[in-house]
């Protein structure tokens, strides 16, 4: 019973928060929805028993992401009234399509769920004594583990990608230049004067 | 439990309004963006309950190998919309094949 109160809660609240991110007047409250439907995603993904996905979504989308959105939209600067022009020009082929996207899926879900479609074999079963997240290290860790390594080689080509995108070279700018400085011997910058008396030093 | 069928509408209402979002918001980029985060994460929704409901662990690990992929798309994404707006001073879609070399 209440687990059923707490589906229709989190579903509820992730669609209406999903409509609002794409209809939000600003970017920044499109932000602040979209960090709200992966809140309630993350509790929908708990209530079938996937904690570990739940916590890296809130980990990764909310912490990261998310916040990465509102560092570039705040970075901007945009104009909110040229950024909402055509808006109700598209909004009726846009809901249109989407009304008939949402029903095509309905209706093709509809039909997978008449026939039943029962797995031959499991490639990993779930067992039920087994943590999730034990569970997901186990196999991340030894069947999966190059695929797991090649997910870190497309983050490590994604933070390359983008330094190489937004980095620019500024003139004027008087940065440190770390090979002069370790080459940078004594004899070369200081010298030793035996000043005269009453004349005073010369820098 | 909750049925299957019931995750599987939740997400595919929610993949719909990312697919609405890329169509009404002609003009930011940016909430284009936030929409096909919504897409992909109805995505990770079908494939989390689909993991769930029929036993078989593999659909999480595939739901995290969906999140990776979604954080450097991001990433890149943000960081292309940064450098467009630095060049153009908008973020309008409709004058994008101007990027062309």
């Amino acid at each position: 019973m209440i687990q059923a109160i707490a589906f229709y809660l989190f579903a509820a609240v992730v669609i209406a928060s999903a409509a609002m991110t794409v209809s939000s007047r600003n970017p920044v409250h499109s932000v602040m929805w979209l960090i709200l439907a992966f809140f309630n995603a993350a509790g929908l993904m708990v209530l079938v028993g996937a904690e570990f996905i739940a916590m890296l979504l809130v980990i990764v989308y909310v912490g990261a992401v998310a916040v990465l959105f509102l560092f570039v939209v705040m970075m901007l600067d945009i104009q909110v009234a040229s950024v909402r022009a055509g808006f109700a020009r598209y909004l009726p082929v846009g809901l249109a399509l989407a009304v008939a996207l949402a029903a095509e899926i309905i209706i093709a879900v509809g039909a997978w769920s008449a026939g039943g479609i029962e797995l031959a074999r499991r490639s990993a079963p779930i067992e039920a004594a087994v943590p999730n997240i034990q569970a997901i290290g186990a196999l991340l860790y030894t069947r999966y583990l190059f695929l797991f390594e090649g997910a870190g080689l497309v983050l490590l080509t994604a933070m390359i990608g983008a330094i190489v995108l937004t980095h620019r070279e500024r003139g004027g700018v008087r940065g440190q230049k770390i090979s002069r400085q370790v080459a940078r011997r004594p004899q070369d910058a200081t010298r030793n004067v035996k000043p005269t008396v009453g004349q005073g030093v010369q820098l | 439990m909750i049925g299957l069928v019931h995750y599987l509408v939740v997400s595919a209402i929610l993949f719909t309004m990312g697919v609405l979002g890329i169509f009404i918001n002609r003009k930011n980029l940016i909430v284009i963006l936030m929409a096909i985060e919504l897409i992909l994460l109805a995505v990770n929704l079908n494939l989390v309950a689909f993991s769930a409901y029929l036993n078989d662990m593999v659909g999480q690990v595939f739901a995290m190998f969906v999140l990776t992929v979604a954080a450097g798309e991001a990433a890149i994404g943000l960081a292309i919309l940064v450098i467009y707006f630095r060049g153009r001073g908008t973020i309008a879609v409709d004058d994008v094949n101007r990027m062309k070399g």
